[in-house]
């Protein structure tokens, strides 16, 4: 087994292991905690498969900005742990949705046998996940979705600030 | 590190892609707290990432590993739309707890 094989069972493990815990952590702290986890191994497998690009924007925008801003929310907030709460999920409700999100599993991995095997080509492009490429792609092909892109970060700029505002006579935190 | 896609077949991302997606969708189902549901939406859509990114390295076409920047783009602006409307609920109700929201049937 080579290096890179063992790489990507290691990262797969930790990324599901740390995606089970966000889901079954109880303090939502650990939660966010172990999805940063989550992206980090994510990260590892972007740059196994050779997109050094896009391995760098997950660590930035992911791991930097979203998560900070959920840490940042979870603190302004001052949660309670969830099993104090008074109306808490019976236990059937749970067992029915990891049961129903097992079967969900089930039909993809199923639905995956009649696939034939996928041979690679021989004569591969390799250097597609580099930013040289990527920027001509983006510019070239995309340049009407990213004006786009940069149209919606108004709109929820703008709609974040809007939602988020207090009015007058509303009282504080 | 170029040697990945001659020794691992791309159905193993394929199913790691899956078990990530449905991992997320049972936090959806299971959990109460508004949170936490957001993350695991974040978790699904970086199970999505992770499938196209491997799908375009497979195939050589960068168009996929665009999408992706793309998806990470409106992620962004969907957390901070999302999270703006959690602090607002919190305001309201006092709590982040999805299973209270239930007066909005009324």
């Amino acid at each position: 087994m080579s290096l890179s094989e063992n790489l990507f069972y290691f990262l797969s493990f930790l990324g599901i292991f740390s995606a089970l815990m966000v889901v079954f952590a109880k303090n939502p702290i650990h939660s966010v905690l172990y999805l940063i986890l989550v992206f980090f191994a994510l990260t590892g497998h972007y740059i196994l498969l050779n997109a050094q690009f896009l391995a760098i924007v997950n660590i930035i925008v992911y791991a930097g900005a979203i998560m900070v801003l959920f840490l940042f929310v979870i603190m302004f907030l001052n949660l309670k742990k969830e099993g104090n709460t008074s109306a808490n999920k019976s236990i059937f409700m749970k067992i029915a949705g990891v049961v129903s999100g097992g079967l969900f599993l089930l039909v993809i991995i199923a639905s995956l046998k009649s696939l034939e095997p996928y041979q690679v080509k021989s004569d591969i492009k390799m250097d597609i996940g580099l930013v040289e490429n990527l920027g001509k792609v983006l510019y070239n092909d995309f340049l009407l979705p990213f004006e786009l892109v940069s149209i919606l970060f108004l709109a929820a700029m703008v709609g974040a600030i809007m939602l988020g505002k207090r009015e007058t006579g509303e009282r504080n935190f | 590190m170029v040697e990945i896609i001659t020794k691992i077949p791309l159905e193993y991302y394929i199913i790691l892609a899956s078990v990530l997606f449905c991992i997320g969708v049972i936090g959806v189902l299971i959990r109460k707290n508004a949170l936490i549901i957001f993350m695991c939406i974040e978790l699904m859509l970086n199970a999505v990432n992770i499938l196209f990114i491997a799908f375009s390295a497979y195939r050589g076409d960068a168009s996929g590993q665009v999408f992706v920047f793309f998806i990470m783009a409106v992620a962004a602006a969907e957390v901070a739309v999302g999270l703006a409307i959690i602090v607002m609920i919190y305001r309201n109700t006092r709590s982040v707890d999805v299973g209270e929201l239930n007066k909005i049937r009324y």
